[in-house]
Formats: structure tokens, C-alpha cells, sequence
């Protein structure tokens, strides 16, 4: 593995019965990167990207994440990154705060670390006057926001995000890349699906994956060029259309 | 370690958060002990009497006068012989028969004690039960020294062993159904309880969503699940303790065993239980699906419990399958521990293969669940 990458995908496929969710992608995630997952609804974003965090068993091809192999050391990548799913996972009848306690509980920090970084990260998303009540009475743009910093709690080196901005407001959204942005300068590597071709231009390098195979991979200066069109929406169109 | 407490508090959290489950947690299973404690009585009425009186003593008059003043009993005939009586009871005129033997008066006298001999129609399994009750009730009344053997059930598919069950009536004196009926009942709200939210639990983390971001962080299964379902297992308990409080206070049903030894059991019998609800909340995707399988389980399991129907009036093949039902054990193990006072090496048996069971429950659970699929 070069000492680079973090991300190594060969050929990496998974089958639900004789159903090509994902079709032998291979690709690579240099460290510190913001590397963009593009496709359109069903393309199998989110199961290429279940794979590389340990918890689907590719049907073939090979992966390593932060150096670890996903079929047998998939407890180790777990050590190592973050993960906000495209679906909300907290706990919706715990408070802000008793979210950030359990899941800093079981990556295992201390209780002091865990007290430091919830009064860190409640200041930082500004929610102290929220911190005690249910997240399920939160804003959804609130609750994401709150989602991805839990995901941050254990500093992993790679941190996944799915569709992390779906149905939040463009203000939030914005927000939602500082967020990123400052991660990603902090040394964290970014992993993030987008349906929004705006956040598109915001990556490093983004793929563009149709029916379960990449079929472009680049920066997005590159691509626009390439496809000759003006905007990450246009080389979208273009390529999912076919 | 620190890990599990984390869960745990989580665990309780949500628990006591939930106002919608917290009384279909302690108050249903409360009012399901009081309601079904005084309505599934076996209580039998108007038995059809008949007797053979080989001795025609006043000794033996004295007996079956007995029968005739108690209210369960209509004595009916005197018969002259045993054909007769038989092609009676064939008829179903006569539902149970008591052979009174030559110098029945004589022997007991001279010998301090002496057998009668019954004969019950046993179609109705649970009627001829507490029919033999009764019979030994009147005659242990009588007198002390007469023992009451069982000669024959009319009923040739049934057994005679039917009868067996009963010596668990022997030490419920007063013949006080809800006595009988409370421990078994309570077995029922610990295993459906604990069944039901432990099932369930761990469902409705997949269906929400959160069981997955517990599957991304590097926690170990084993300290997610004890996490888990540590605290079902003190629900359990506290239902227990509720429930015998109540068995004490409402039903006045006595504990003549030991108390630690119930909490013994239970609290590996909880384990049984936990570990079937976490084996089928890995088998199943949504919280419907657990709460089918877990009733199917059920079920099952309570009407093969002997709770309701003796386990020995069974065909044998259920009989054999009695022998993999937890409850089974548990309802054996609440009625001798607290209506007889059985002690350690008593029940003994059912703790080994309690044990046996969660060991092996828990063992599939643990391999079952998987963090990647
Ligand atoms: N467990 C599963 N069993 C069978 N098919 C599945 C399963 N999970 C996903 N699929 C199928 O695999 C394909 C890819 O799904 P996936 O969720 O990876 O798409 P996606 O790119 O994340 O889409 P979206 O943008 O809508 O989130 C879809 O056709 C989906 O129906
Ligand atoms: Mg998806």
C-alpha cells in the first residue's frame, strides 16, 4: 500500500443474489483528502462504502482501509474511522449530551476526554441550549451537524459520510462543509456521497459511480474539462444518462 | 468493562424515558397475575361418585359418608361388583370409583394403616387431577394412616401416571387454586416480559437505524450484548420480586422454601430467556416479525408447561418435547420451591439443565449476531 493512500479498492464487488450492486470498483483516497462518491439513487454508493467500513462482506476484490483489510481486520478499520450513515443513527430519546457520552463511551475515551470534548463540540455546533433535551426534538440540520461531530468524537483517520446534507437547508449545508473543510485541515481524511453537484465542486477528487461501476474519477476541474461542460451537474447528466 | 456500564445506562435511560412501554412493562403483567390467578381455577364440581364397599363396616360407611356430606361429591351408587361398576363408569355415569378392600377396618386397626384403591375417569386429564385431590383430601381427613393408590384410569390412552402430577396438590392443603395457579403465573409475566422487551430491544435498533452505527464502532459483541441485555435481566428480576410480593399480599400464597434459592433460579432461568430473544431478534428484521416468533414461542412453551394441562397426561412424543421447554422448569421449580418447600438438592435437576439451556442459548445467540453481514 503506498504510504499515501488511505483508501485501496481493487475490483472491489458485492452481489445480492445474482444482483450487481456494486461492479469491480477500484479506486484510491489519498491521506487528508476530500474525496467525493457521486451517483445517482441505487448506483451502490452506499454499499461500496458499507464494505470499506467493516461491516459488508465484499463478494470479491480486495480493500484496505487505513492500512487494515476489510475481510479480516475489520474491527481494526473500526478503530480508525468515523461513520455518518444516510439514514439518522443517534439516539433520537437521548439528549445531546447523553448522545455524545454513549458513543464516546463505547470508542472507549475517557470520562474526562468525554467531558471535554461534549462541552467542546456543544459549543462549537452551538447547542447549549439544547444540550438537554432530546435530539429528536432537534432540526434536522441540527441533528446532522450533531451526527458528524459524533462521528469525529474518537479523532478517526477517515471519517465516511452518506449523504450528510440530504434535506437540509443551504445554510446549514454551508455550514456542513466548514465543518468538512475544518476536519479535512485538521488531517482527517473525507469520504462523503452527495447528490448536491455544488458540494461536488467543494472535493478534491469525486467518482461518479452509474449502475455499480466508476466511470469517472478526477478532480472536478478535470472532469468539467474532459467532458467539456461548465459545471459538476452537466458532467453528471451526462454520464448517468449514458 | 466500562464499555458494558455505558450501554447499560444507555439502556436504562431509554427504558424509563419510554411512557408508552413502562406500563405495559409492570402494570399489564400485574393485572395479568391478578386477573388470571382467579380466573384459571380447576376447581371441579358435581364429580359423579361411585363406591365398592368390600368391608360393609361402620368403619367403611364412615368413609364414604364423607364423600357425601362434602359439596364436590354427588355419591351415587353402592356397586355390588367391580364389572358393574366399570361398565358404569364406561357409560360415564360414575367419574370416580372407590374401592374400599376386604378388612379395610381390621387392617386398620391392627396395622395403623391401609390402602384404598381409586379408579378415576381420566378423559379430562386436569379434572381427574384435581379429582384425585379431592378423593386424597376426604380420606387423608378421615384418617391419617390410609394412603390412596391409584389402581387404574378408566381411560386407556391416558396413562395412569396422570395422577402423578398431583403430589404438587398434596402441599397446597387448603386446595387453594390460586395458590397453585400464582406461581405459575408469575412464571408467565417474568418469561413473556423479559421475551417480549429483550426481542424486541435489539429489532428496534436495526429498524431505526442506530444498531448499525453500533456495528461501525469497534465495540466487542460480547460486551454490546451483555450491555444489552443486562438490563432486561434486572427487569426480570424486579418482576419477580414484585410478583411474589403480590402472591404474598393479595393471594396470601406461602413461600415455604427459600427465597435466595427462587432468586437463584430465576436469575439463570432470565438468562434462558434473554438469550432465545436475542436469537430471534438476529433471525428478524423488523419488530412484527420478533413479536410473532416470539409469541409462536410462547405459546408453546406455556401450554407445554404443565402449567395448564399435566405434562404427564401428554402423548409421549410431547412429553419428550416438554424436556427443551424452559418454562417447564421454571413453573416445576417456583410450585415445589414455594408451595413445598423443596430445598437446593431438590431441584437441583431443573438448575443444571436451566443452566445447561442458557449456556446454550446464549452461546447461538453470541454467534449469531454479527456485526458484518
Ligand atoms: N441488502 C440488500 N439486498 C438486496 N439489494 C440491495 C441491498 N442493499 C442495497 N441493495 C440494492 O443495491 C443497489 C444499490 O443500493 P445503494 O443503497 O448502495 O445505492 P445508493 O447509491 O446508496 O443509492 P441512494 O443514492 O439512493 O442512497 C440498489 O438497487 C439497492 O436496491
Ligand atoms: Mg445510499
Amino acid at each position: 500500500m503506498n504510504n499515501n493512500n488511505v483508501i485501496e479498492a481493487q475490483d472491489l464487488t458485492k452481489m445480492f443474489g445474482d444482483f450487481t450492486a456494486v461492479n469491480a470498483i477500484s479506486f484510491e483516497v489519498k491521506k487528508g483528502e476530500i474525496f467525493g462518491f457521486l451517483g445517482a439513487n441505487g448506483a451502490g454508493k452506499t454499499t461500496a462504502m458499507k464494505m470499506l467500513i467493516g461491516i459488508s462482506k465484499p463478494t470479491a476484490g480486495k480493500a484496505k482501509v487505513a492500512g487494515f483489510d476489510v475481510y479480516k481486520q475489520a474491527e481494526d478499520i473500526k478503530k480508525n474511522i468515523g461513520y455518518m450513515s444516510q439514514k439518522f443513527a443517534l439516539y433520537d430519546d437521548l439528549t445531546v449530551k447523553e448522545n455524545i457520552t454513549f458513543f464516546g463511551g463505547i470508542y472507549g475515551l475517557s470520562r474526562k476526554r468525554i467531558k471535554e470534548k461534549s462541552k467542546l463540540l456543544i459549543k462549537e455546533l452551538g447547542l447549549e441550549e439544547v444540550e438537554n433535551q432530546l435530539v429528536g426534538s432537534l432540526p434536522l440540520g441540527w441533528k446532522q451537524k450533531l451526527s458528524f461531530s459524533v462521528s469525529l468524537l474518537h479523532d478517526p483517520k477517515i471519517v465516511f459520510l452518506d449523504e450528510p446534507t440530504g434535506g437540509v437547508d443551504p445554510i446549514t449545508r454551508r455550514q456542513f462543509w466548514e465543518m468538512i473543510y475544518k476536519a479535512a485541515s485538521e488531517g482527517t481524511t473525507v469520504f462523503v456521497t452527495t447528490h448536491y453537484m455544488d458540494e461536488a465542486e467543494y472535493c478534491d477528487r469525486v467518482s461518479i459511480m452509474v449502475n455499480g461501476k466508476i466511470e469517472a474519477l478526477d478532480t472536478p476541474k478535470n472532469l468539467k474539462q474532459q467532458f467539456n461542460v461548465a459545471n459538476m451537474n452537466d458532467v453528471f447528466l451526462k454520464l448517468a444518462r449514458g | 468493562m466500562k464499555t458494558i456500564l455505558y450501554i447499560i445506562q444507555k439502556e436504562f435511560k431509554q427504558i424509563f424515558r419510554n411512557k408508552g412501554m413502562l406500563p405495559i412493562i409492570f402494570v399489564l403483567p400485574l393485572l395479568q397475575l391478578v386477573i388470571l390467578s382467579n380466573a384459571a381455577t380447576f376447581e371441579v364440581k358435581n364429580i359423579k361418585f361411585g363406591y365398592i364397599d368390600n368391608d360393609h363396616t361402620s368403619t367403611s360407611r364412615a368413609l364414604v359418608e364423607k364423600f357425601n356430606a362434602s359439596t364436590y361429591f354427588n355419591v351415587l351408587t353402592d356397586f355390588p361388583s367391580e364389572t358393574l361398576a366399570s361398565s358404569a363408569m364406561l357409560k360415564g355415569e360414575v367419574d370416580v370409583l372407590l374401592q374400599i378392600p376386604h378388612y379395610f377396618e381390621r387392617d386398620l386397626q391392627k396395622e395403623k394403616h391401609n390402602n384404598l384403591g381409586v379408579i378415576i375417569n381420566a378423559i379430562d386429564g386436569a379434572a381427574a387431577g384435581v379429582e384425585n385431590v379431592y378423593v386424597t383430601q376426604i380420606v387423608q381427613r378421615f384418617n391419617q394412616n390410609i394412603k390412596v393408590e391409584l389402581l387404574q384410569v378408566s381411560d386407556q390412552q391416558v396413562q395412569p401416571a396422570v395422577i402423578e402430577t398431583i403430589p404438587l396438590f398434596w402441599y397446597n392443603k387448603t386446595l387453594n387454586y390460586k395458590t397453585f395457579m400464582v406461581p405459575g403465573i408469575l412464571v408467565l409475566l417474568v418469561t413473556m416480559i423479559t421475551l417480549f422487551l429483550s426481542g424486541m430491544n435489539i429489532v428496534r435498533e436495526k429498524e431505526i437505524g442506530t444498531l448499525e452505527q453500533i456495528n461501525v464502532t469497534p465495540i466487542k459483541k460480547s460486551q454490546f450484548i451483555i450491555g444489552k441485555l443486562f438490563p432486561f435481566w434486572v427487569i426480570g428480576m424486579g418482576l419477580l420480586t414484585v410478583g411474589l410480593i403480590l402472591a404474598k399480599v393479595i393471594f396470601n400464597v406461602p413461600m415455604l422454601g427459600s427465597l435466595p434459592l427462587m432468586y437463584l433460579y430465576t436469575s439463570i432461568y432470565i438468562l434462558v430467556i434473554l438469550g432465545i430473544g436475542l436469537f430471534i431478534s438476529n433471525f428478524t428484521d423488523t419488530q412484527q416479525q420478533a413479536m410473532f416468533i416470539a409469541w409462536f414461542f410462547t405459546v408453546i412453551f406455556i401450554l407445554m408447561s404443565g402449567l395448564f394441562t399435566p405434562i404427564e397426561s401428554m402423548p409421549k412424543w410431547a412429553q419428550t418435547l416438554t424436556e427443551f421447554n424452559p418454562i417447564r422448569y421454571f413453573v416445576e421449580v417456583m410450585r415445589m420451591v414455594m408451595l413445598k418447600g423443596s430445598g437446593f438438592n431438590d431441584i437441583l435437576p431443573q438448575l443444571l439443565k436451566t443452566a445447561l439451556y442458557a449456556f446454550v442459548m446464549n452461546g447461538l445467540a453470541v454467534w449469531s449476531y454479527k456485526k458484518t453481514t
